[in-house]
């Protein structure tokens, strides 16, 4: 029988994993001007802190980690709907999703 | 099935009461919607906003009611929610701002006509009642969603408005990547202690502080994180880049919800959160962090608000430097004083602002622009609008005997007492600041002389929006004794773990 521990990875390398996932989206979000992929760098923010929340959870062995996981996957879906219908709604006004030509208002 | 131990039904539902209200007051209004014609669907909005007034009622009514009951001030829903008197208070704000929201958009052409508008706006106010009450990290942030989406939507309505639309994109792009942080900054936090409950939070990360070496970067990073997320819902700089454009581009009625009752139920989650969740050892640490925002956020917000012509964009730094001020009393935790003068100033504003607002809708359908120019003369346009602004800014500039005083003076008194003395002196220095743009744009209205001056009538519904929360300032700042009376039972209790 082999022993079941020995092939499990341990939840840091997940944790680390999930810090590289978020710091790389946080970067997107910065730099990036195009309306789509800075929604698409905060979706990989969302889902690095979804990987920390099932490392932690397994590392606890509680389920409360892992059911937070299902909630933030459903409110990212929503954010999706909603964020997708604004790019629309910007692209049909001004034919373009570049955020740096969204200044109609200064001051 | 139903034995004496069982927990009875009222105890179970009065918690949560707002939000079935709510939810059958949702599917009334969209049901409204559907089987009204394209043209008569008037009162849709106006079931919205009686039945928003209603909820409050009985959400005050039924509250007060189990103030005395053992089942007060307990986690109730498995931990997910605490009933208690600051969830009380701040949800019968956002409940009173969601139901004049309504009345105001009324008869904003394209705006209020349509039941979606109401609809969604009966969303957010549920969101931001969960808020008041929520005590678990899930249901923070679900609330916390919940509120913001439906405010997106809110804030780009306008869809064919250029203007409008690109509100309702920057204030997404901005809210969904502080999501994603303050997301982050919960996961870490579960990671130190496996618990979500904010409760439950404080005594794994104490042992964790006093274990030493690992982890306080990790912590202080998750604290960094959360105070990002809370500083985007709350517009304390710097991250409220997104203010003056939302404020500005969003059609005003969600304007003014979002600049009230949004800023009121996010204080009401930070002082739960911060209250609560962090270890003695961290209080020094998020207090100094606060306090440098809450620094930088008044000054900031004031100086920009010097320059603006556009009265919107104005309200909008005005109302950053409001949350600045704000931020002293949750600095002033440790303190009942502090509770209660966030909960008393969060009162005031909702009012304050909303006033604003409403004039600002009136006269600016009258005279076709936001610009601060517009309201020249309106002092003989429209003696009334002209009076219900004046109370609105001297209220927010903090004169006596207007609720803004008073609340200013708790905070300021809140910030003394928790050893600020720094701050509330700065404070007393921008509140001057502030008032010379205030009362600028009190010498245009009474001064300053127009080429047009037809009168301007206001409909009937924000009429009755001015006639109450006008009444509202002038009563809270004449008797504010109950009303701090009420404020310091929020205090009561909040910061303490379950036993």
């Amino acid at each position: 029988m082999l022993d079941q521990a020995n092939f499990l990875v341990p939840p840091i390398y997940y944790v680390a994993l999930s810090g590289i996932l978020f710091i790389l989206g946080m970067v997107g979000v910065l730099l990036r001007r195009n309306a789509i992929l800075i929604f698409m760098s905060v979706e990989l923010m969302l889902n690095s802190a979804n990987l920390a929340f099932v490392a932690f959870a397994r590392s606890f062995l509680d389920v409360n980690g892992q059911v937070f996981v299902f909630f933030v996957m459903t409110v990212a879906a929503v954010e999706v709907a909603v964020g997708l219908a604004l790019i629309v709604a910007i692209f049909r006004t001004r034919r373009s999703i570049d955020i740096d030509e969204l200044h109609s208002m200064e001051g | 099935m139903f034995g004496t131990e069982s927990i009875p039904f009222y105890q179970i539902a009065a918690p949560i009461l707002p939000e079935i209200g709510l939810l059958i007051l949702l599917l009334i209004v969209l049901s409204a919607d559907l089987f009204l014609g394209p043209s008569r669907r008037r009162p849709a909005g106006i079931i919205a906003a009686v039945g928003a007034f209603i909820v409050m009622a009985a959400n005050l009514v039924v509250g007060l009611g189990m103030v005395n009951n053992e089942a007060f001030a307990q986690p109730v829903l498995g931990g997910m929610l605490r009933y208690d008197m600051l969830a009380l208070i701040f949800r019968t704000m956002v409940l009173l701002a969601g139901g004049l929201t309504c009345l105001i958009a009324l008869d904003v052409p394209k705006v209020g006509q349509q039941g979606e508008f109401h609809a969604i706006v009966l969303v957010a106010t549920m969101g931001m009642s969960l808020m008041s009450a929520a005590s678990d990290l899930i249901m923070v942030f679900l609330a916390l969603e919940t509120t913001s989406i439906s405010l997106y939507v809110l804030a780009g309505y306008l869809r064919d408005t250029p203007a409008s639309a690109e509100a309702g994109l920057k204030y997404y792009l901005f809210g969904a990547f502080t999501a994603g942080l303050f997301l982050y900054g919960l996961s870490l936090l579960y990671g130190f202690t496996g618990v979500t409950n904010i409760y439950a939070l404080a005594e794994p990360l104490g042992r964790q502080l006093l274990d030493g070496t690992n982890g306080s970067f990790a912590l202080a990073l998750a604290l960094l994180f959360l105070v990002a997320g809370f500083g985007f819902k709350i517009a304390a700089v710097p991250f409220h880049f997104w203010t003056p454009d939302v404020y500005q581009g969003a059609p005003t009625p969600a304007t003014a919800f979002i600049s009230t009752a949004s800023k009121a139920a996010s204080f009401a989650l930070l002082v739960r959160v911060f209250g609560a969740a962090w270890p003695d050892a961290v209080v020094p640490l998020w207090t100094s962090i606060l306090a440098a925002v809450a620094a930088i956020t008044m000054t900031l917000g004031n100086l920009l608000a010097l320059v603006q012509r556009d009265i919107k964009r104005m309200l909008a730094y005005s109302s950053v430097a409001q949350a600045g001020y704000t931020l002293m009393g949750v600095i002033a935790l440790q303190s009942d004083l502090g509770v209660a003068s966030v909960a008393f100033y969060m009162f005031m504003y909702v009012l304050t602002n909303i006033t604003a607002f409403t004039v600002v809708i009136i006269v600016s359908s009258a005279t076709g622009s936001d610009e601060i120019k517009g309201f020249a003369g309106l002092s003989r346009r429209s003696p009334c609008l002209a009076l219900g602004m004046v109370l609105a800014l001297l209220s927010l500039g903090g004169v006596p005997p207007l609720a803004g005083f008073f609340g200013k003076f708790f905070l300021f008194s809140a910030a003394v007492e928790a050893g600020y003395v720094w701050l509330a002196i700065l404070a007393v220095l921008n509140a001057i600041v502030a008032l010379y743009y205030y009362l600028t744009v009190i010498k245009v209205m009474y001064v300053d002389e127009t080429e047009d001056t037809s009168p301007i009538r206001a409909a009937q519904a924000p009429t009755i929006v001015l006639a109450i929360t006008g009444a509202g300032i002038l009563i809270i700042g004449t008797v504010a004794g109950p009303w701090l009376a009420w404020a310091l039972a929020a205090a009561q209790n909040v910061t303490a773990m379950v036993p």
